[in-house]
């Protein structure tokens, strides 16, 4: 699916879960009457691994209500009413992604305030992980970093926001990039985009110019927008296990969180709107939204004409690392970086038969570790071989299931088995 | 809560038209193209040319053995699956593939009985006794081929190949291993090639074998690991063998297209659920297949090793499997 980013047309309602990142929840500072301005902070992330929250509209506070994520948590929830006038259309893509981005980052920007302005903006990471940016963007005591990467690769087929993304703005990712770069002192500037998007990496080239910031191409394959085999495939540099790509001397983030944070720093504008891809065979017309932060997941699919007669599945995020979700009042939230609608064809159930020993998984994990051995350690829960065999290491992509002739659930078994290995550890 | 009861996972009752959805973890799709079903039917497709060429050659005898070895194995299954109190399991179509392979494995003057008893006991003692499919760890035909050679060894030994009275010219010969263990002569290379001599049904043509095992490599139903680590390793060892007796090169293709090396690379090696799970493991489970082949058919008894050899590869998969865990990204830093 390649259509241009579209404005969505305010919501009259918006729920904006009080955690919507990974870390701690952030506090809601506002109570129910109160009217709340567009950009408002309505949640402070007092943690240090947290993300302020603010308002996408302008309103008036309903109530602190209680939201189901896709990934089955309830949380609480400001709901707002949208009242009075709202920025839209074109006024509100202009604003977000529009407009001039300088290309210097002045000297009266010191990497702590740099750092200061992506927290109070509520920056989480948007690729889908939501980790609190300002966390990897502010300046190590301990850890020297010498390269920013910036991950243009898309981490899901099916989703192509980062793509659009980079065609219709990448002047704000170059300027995001130099800015955050300035934050972790970083010498070097790689954003890494696959060899399967040229739009994309001729507008980026052009809007780079003469700075700093390189293109790096890559092959297209799933999962290359994993930071650490991103880190392998470009610096040709290994994530010691357990540990953080800062370990190598790398920051990483991806194209639209960079985004986030020249809009952020440059125009001091919070972080309320996304882009997000509706697509899948199961929608009647796939689109590339600008949506607010807490709009229901029945509003987008309304707007892209409802779902189809054999629609089946409907996942937030892409098809191989998404959660699937039945409850349709479920918000938008700030790691939703798409909806995919599955028909009944896509996930026809097929039995689970034995394994054939046949390696397919060990062939196409991208960590080198054995999903068949660690799916089986899981299934009769033997904790000592899923440790012995690196359980941890396994992000979960879905390759090994992807590609299992036995249609064994190995990720599923995986996860379960993580559970245990870290329950045994932390007693 | 009373809002999320509103909208249930159900579809609404007034819009029965509607969309049915449901929830499972992710990933929520796979691969089609590859299933252990379609595993199963490539591997019945690449015997073809082998199947073929040993029917040409060896007539109603191949047709027979080829009918009662799948035949037995079948019924084998449908029995030992009920016996065990489980599910049959006939459609995945691993009782035809073990039958293929060990009727085309078989010689052609085998009694009827020999092969419906290496049948039953290819899927009884090789197969189900383990747990049914995945849980061997023995190939199955070669279990099934090994219990009627020790049993039979009279009917089905080396020697039990040749039948001066058999409906086909090519019995009546030595086979190409044979006559090289007992008397040191060179069959013709292309017939050796293509198949034109005695030996067990399926084997003699390296070339159906080859055709049919680069197919499955290129599927990748089989690791091509397995078959040119393995075939790899004869050429070393009986290139040296020749180097050292000065055969000028005969005695290597003896070696390679004689007896049952391509058709046991190809075909019996690659089982995946005898065989090791990595790159690595397959490499190594190759190479020894290979070498042992050529330490039986040089030192030992037996004219030809395949068999033995993989048999011996399969008891030490797993200890294979435990020296070659994958080194995973990041580990020993």
């Amino acid at each position: 699916m390649d259509a241009p980013i579209e404005v969505m047309p305010p919501p009259k309602r918006v729920v904006l879960p009080l955690l919507q990142n990974i870390g701690a929840p952030c506090e809601a500072v506002v109570k129910p009457k109160q009217e709340v301005a567009w950009g408002e902070t309505i949640g402070l992330g007092k943690a240090f691994i947290s993300a302020n929250l603010h308002s996408p509209v302008s309103g008036v506070v309903e109530k602190i209500g209680v939201s189901t994520l896709p990934n089955g948590r309830h949380l609480p929830a400001i709901n707002i009413r949208a009242e009075g006038e709202q920025v839209t259309g074109q006024a509100l893509y202009e604003d977000v992604l529009g407009g001039h981005w300088p290309k210097d980052c002045p000297a009266i920007y010191y990497p702590a305030t740099i750092a200061k302005a992506v927290h109070e903006s509520g920056i989480v990471g948007l690729g889908g992980a939501a980790f609190p940016t300002h966390v990897k963007v502010r300046p190590y005591d301990t850890k020297m970093i010498d390269t920013l990467m910036i991950n243009g690769c898309e981490c899901e087929p099916y989703l192509t926001t980062d793509y659009r993304l980079m065609v219709e703005a990448p002047k704000p990712v170059i300027s995001g990039a130099l800015y955050a770069a300035r934050a972790v002192a970083a010498q070097e500037v790689i954003i890494c985009v696959e060899d399967n998007k040229p739009e994309a990496i001729k507008q980026l080239r052009m809007a780079a110019g003469h700075t700093v910031v390189k293109i790096a191409v890559l092959k297209t394959k799933y999962p290359q927008g994993s930071e650490k085999q991103l880190i392998k495939a470009v610096l040709d540099l290994e994530v010691p296990l357990g540990g953080l790509p800062a370990d190598v001397g790398v920051a990483m983030s991806n194209v639209a969180t960079i985004a986030a944070i020249a809009r952020g720093v440059i125009r001091e504008k919070p972080l309320t709107h996304r882009v997000i891809s509706v697509t899948g065979a199961g929608i009647v017309r796939p689109k590339n939204l600008l949506v607010p932060i807490g709009i229901s997941m029945a509003e987008v699919i309304d707007y892209c004409g409802g779902l189809t007669r054999d629609a089946a599945r409907i996942v937030a995020g892409g098809p191989m690392m998404g959660f699937a979700f039945s409850n349709l009042t479920t918000p938008v939230t700030k790691g939703t970086s798409g909806l995919t609608v599955l028909t009944h064809d896509d996930v026809r159930a097929e039995n689970e038969t034995h394994c054939v020993r046949c390696g397919r998984c060990v062939d196409v994990c991208p960590m080198h570790l054995v999903p068949t051995k660690l799916a089986m350690a899981s299934r009769y829960g033997n904790v000592a071989v899923a440790q012995q065999y690196n359980i941890t290491a396994c992000f979960e992509c879905g390759c090994c299931t992807y590609a299992c002739p036995a249609r064994i659930k190995l990720v599923q078994l995986i996860r379960m088995g993580k559970i245990m290995v870290i329950a045994r550890s932390k007693n | 809560m009373a809002q999320q009861a509103a909208i249930s996972q159900k579809p609404d009752p007034d819009d029965a038209q509607g969309p049915s959805l449901h929830v499972a973890p992710s990933p929520h799709i796979h691969d089609r193209a590859f299933t252990t079903h379609r595993m199963m039917v490539d591997v019945v497709l690449a015997l073809t040319p082998a199947v073929a060429m040993a029917v040409y050659l060896f007539r109603w005898s191949a047709l027979i053995h080829i009918t009662l070895c799948v035949g037995v194995c079948l019924l084998s299954e449908l029995i030992f699956t009920r016996m065990r109190g489980r599910k049959a399991t006939l459609n995945d179509l691993s009782a035809v593939v073990t039958g293929l392979i060990l009727a085309l494995s078989m010689p052609a003057t085998a009694p009827w009985y020999a092969a419906v008893i290496a049948s039953a006991a290819a899927i009884g003692l090789g197969k189900i006794i383990f747990g049914g499919l995945g849980m061997n760890i023995f190939n199955p035909a070669m279990v099934g081929r090994a219990f009627v050679m020790i049993s039979f060894a009279g009917v089905m030994g080396a020697g039990a190949y040749e039948s001066a009275s058999g409906m086909v010219d090519v019995i009546s010969q030595a086979t190409p291993m044979n006559a090289l263990k007992q008397s040191g002569t060179f069959a013709m290379v292309p017939n050796l090639f293509l198949g034109l001599t005695n030996g067990s049904i399926g084997e003699t043509s390296a070339l159906a074998c080859l055709l049919g095992g680069i197919y499955l490599c290129i599927r990748r139903t089989a690791s091509w690991e397995i078959p040119a680590a393995m075939i790899a390793t004869v050429l070393l060892i009986a290139g040296a063998a020749d180097i050292v007796g000065h055969f000028g090169g005969r005695l290597v293709l003896q070696h390679l297209l004689g007896g049952a090396l391509f058709f046991g690379a190809f075909f019996i090696a690659t089982d995946p659920v005898s065989s090791p799970l990595s790159s690595r493991g397959k490499l190594i489970f190759g190479a020894g297949s290979g070498a042992l082949v050529m330490l039986l058919r040089m030192f030992s008894g037996y004219p030809e090793g395949v068999m033995f050899a993989v048999l011996l590869m399969n008891a030490v998969t797993p200890l294979i499997n435990r020296w070659t865990i994958p080194r995973t990204m990041g580990e020993g830093f």
